[in-house]
């Protein structure tokens, strides 16, 4: 069991750190190949001469590569200071870069939204979960019927579907037309009612998706283990039904499920940029949205960098889970 | 499941045929039947992929011809109508987002768009970014899934690698991080083209990995089997067998993954429209034209309900042909 956990642990570090590189690459090695100045990106198309060059020094473009992707490196964790065209900008540790253009670091931004995407992320996951997974396990016990085929045709359609349609009909129908729900966000310091009636169409939006998605695989899933040998084996000698189902074949269907929820959730952390977006929801998401509008590109990779970090944790999380379920994880 | 099965752990190509040749001979047709033919007769009997794979045809169609279609009707997607807005609210007259014998899809807030025009021309941008992409991830995926899948040892564990790393991240975030870091202007193209271009590559380049893991497992399990032991006992070299034995066997299953990766393609080129990092106005998308909805929804709901049925009868329509077709060629499939 340690030694699997310590595995997983390095491995998560060497991840880490080919995922900052990674990201790095994204943003200052694919822009230089393509022939864009980056220093032009970084402060936007409507900047002068001067304060381009400004930001050039800042970020040290004139250094070798290797020397701009340390000092990126270290900036997650050491913090930066960048100096260039006479003054000095502090980037307090975890920096995951400045914004030149609105004068402020990202991770603080990004801090102060994040608990909008937390909140939208884990309340939309009860939901698919409970229905996802519910659709899934009736429409294999029940497969071929005409509750299985209804299920799978809503399901079908919940994976076609755009989900910034879906979230616009509902404003339309449920906040406008019908006037049910106030869909403005409000903050959950100021009021809980408001809160909770401004979240309540983003997390069905979101996880009508989700549930549509996690209920064809559950069928899927399940109808394939149905069919293995242990489950006739389990029939054979006599259990019932009911305990065949709930002990056998439930508990293989929904390991596979946990590392897909492990991986949604984590790229969910990086805000359901749509989904925020239709909403007008103040999360990770939508600050993507306001950084593609003002050509703020250092949020975009703050952004990108904190998703990745976050699918990384949540990958971790889930081998952990893995080995306390399967010992066949533990003992291998 | 349509015919019985043989050996239930074989997948797609090479178990269909030989199911085909065990059926034919139960049956009273001796002559053989090739793949493609048995997929066409289970295909011919599921009418909702039929239904489906008529509407993908009709939809490329088009999206061919979008220019002729709009000038039989008489409309032309650039041209304002001013005449037909209400000056106060900046919405068409009318009922229905102004639903005329002239335009049929109505006419968009405050230009007056005809959106019949838009929505045809706009069927260009999503078919093409979706099949081009889809044809970029599968020269990517075949090659190195074949490559893995084939030469083992580190080549693979490389590839693996590079595939799980892709899968496991948010594909819409890099997407849109990469496109917002593309010039606007390269390779002798500007505007909608280098977009067009950036897409294309960015979606095709994120897709790969679900065609080459396909592609690599596919590899891997026919490189032990009977016939390329065979040829290899024969004396073919490397090249031989991977171009005469394995390739052709890798058609199917990559025609399935081809077909079920095109509606996300599409879904992902909608997506970075409506998030502003998609083609250009006044090129017409869906993504965009919702996109520009979001703030009429409540008083022109029919200007967000066109563009979004028409994304969703596309996408649809592939995903219905797509279930089909994987369950045409591959028997074991068929859930």
């Amino acid at each position: 069991m340690l030694a699997y956990l310590i595995r997983r642990l390095f491995a998560a570090v060497v991840m880490l750190v080919v995922i900052i590189l990674v990201v790095f690459g994204i943003f200052f090695l694919v822009p230089k190949w393509a022939g864009v100045d980056i220093a032009t990106s970084f402060v936007g198309k409507q900047a002068d001469p001067a304060s381009v060059e400004a930001v050039r020094q800042k970020l040290g473009l004139g250094d070798p590569i290797f020397v701009q992707a340390w000092e990126f490196f270290k900036a997650i964790f050491a913090g930066r200071t960048y100096s260039g065209g006479g003054d000095v900008t502090e980037c307090a540790a975890p920096c995951f870069g400045y914004s030149f253009r609105s004068e402020q670091a990202v991770w603080p931004v990004l801090t102060e939204r994040f608990p909008v995407t937390l909140a939208l992320a884990l309340g939309a996951a009860v939901l698919w979960l409970i229905f996802g997974l519910a659709a899934g396990v009736l429409s294999a016990l029940k497969r071929g019927t005409l509750w299985d085929r209804g299920a799978m045709v809503v399901a079908l359609a919940g994976v076609s579907l755009p989900i910034y349609f879906t979230g616009l009909l509902s404003l339309a129908v449920f906040s406008h037309s019908l006037g049910w729900i106030n869909a403005e966000f409000v903050p959950l310091d100021e009021s809980f009612s408001g809160w909770f009636g401004g979240m309540i169409l983003p997390w069905i939006t979101l996880a009508f998706l989700y549930a549509a998605m996690y209920a064809r695989i559950t069928r899927a899933t399940m109808m394939e283990i149905l069919g293995e040998d242990y489950i006739r084996t389990a029939r054979a000698k006599g259990l019932k039904e009911q305990v065949v189902i709930r002990k056998h074949a439930m508990r293989s269907t929904l390991t596979p499920l946990l590392t897909m929820l492990g991986m949604d959730l984590g790229a969910l952390m990086g805000g359901a940029i749509l989904t925020e977006t239709t909403f007008s929801l103040p999360g990770l998401g939508q600050k993507v949205l306001d950084a593609i509008q003002n050509q703020d590109l250092p949020f975009i990779l703050g952004v990108v960098l904190i998703t990745s970090l976050a699918v990384l944790i949540a990958n971790l999380v889930v081998d952990v889970l893995y080995a306390v379920i399967d010992p066949r994880v533990r003992l291998a | 499941m349509t015919a019985p099965l043989h050996e239930p752990t074989a997948e797609a190509a090479p178990s269909a045929a030989e199911e085909a040749a065990v059926a034919g001979a139960d049956a009273k047709a001796v002559q053989g039947r090739s793949l493609g033919r048995i997929a066409w007769e289970r295909l011919k009997r599921d009418k909702l992929a039929l239904t489906g794979g008529v509407v993908v045809l009709l939809l490329i169609v088009v999206a061919i011809f979008a220019p002729l279609i709009t000038n039989i009707v008489g409309q032309d997607p650039d041209v304002y109508h001013e005449d037909l807005i209400d000056p106060l609210f900046g919405t068409p007259r009318g009922s229905l987002g102004g639903i005329s014998g002239d335009h049929w899809f109505g006419v968009e807030p405050v230009n007056g768009r005809d959106i019949f025009a838009r929505i045809v021309h706009g069927a260009r941008i999503s078919l093409l970014v979706g099949f081009l992409s889809a044809v970029v991830a599968v020269i990517i995926g075949t090659v190195l899934g074949v490559l893995a899948g084939f030469f083992g040892g580190w080549v693979d564990a490389l590839i693996s690698r590079v595939m799980d790393g892709l899968l496991a991240f948010p594909q819409l975030l890099f997407i849109i991080a990469l496109v917002s870091v593309m010039p606007n202007e390269m390779l002798g193209l500007s505007g909608t083209g280098v977009r067009l271009f950036v897409m294309i590559l960015v979606i095709g380049f994120f897709g790969w990995p679900y065609i080459g893991r396909v592609v690599r497992g596919q590899t891997l399990s026919m490189r032990e089997r009977e016939y390329v032991e065979a040829a290899r006992s024969l004396g073919a070299g490397r090249f031989y067998i991977l171009f005469k034995e394995l390739l052709p066997n890798l058609v199917a299953p990559i025609i399935v993954y081809t077909t079920m990766m095109i509606p996300t393609n599409i879904l992902t080129e909608a997506a970075l429209s409506f998030l502003g990092v998609g083609v250009k106005p006044p090129t017409s998308s869906w993504g965009q034209m919702l996109s520009s909805a979001i703030d009429y929804y409540q008083s022109d709901p029919m200007y967000m309900v066109i563009p979004g049925l028409a994304i969703f009868i596309t996408v649809l329509a592939f995903n219905l042909f797509g279930d089909g077709v994987r369950d045409a060629l591959d028997p074991k499939g068929s859930r």
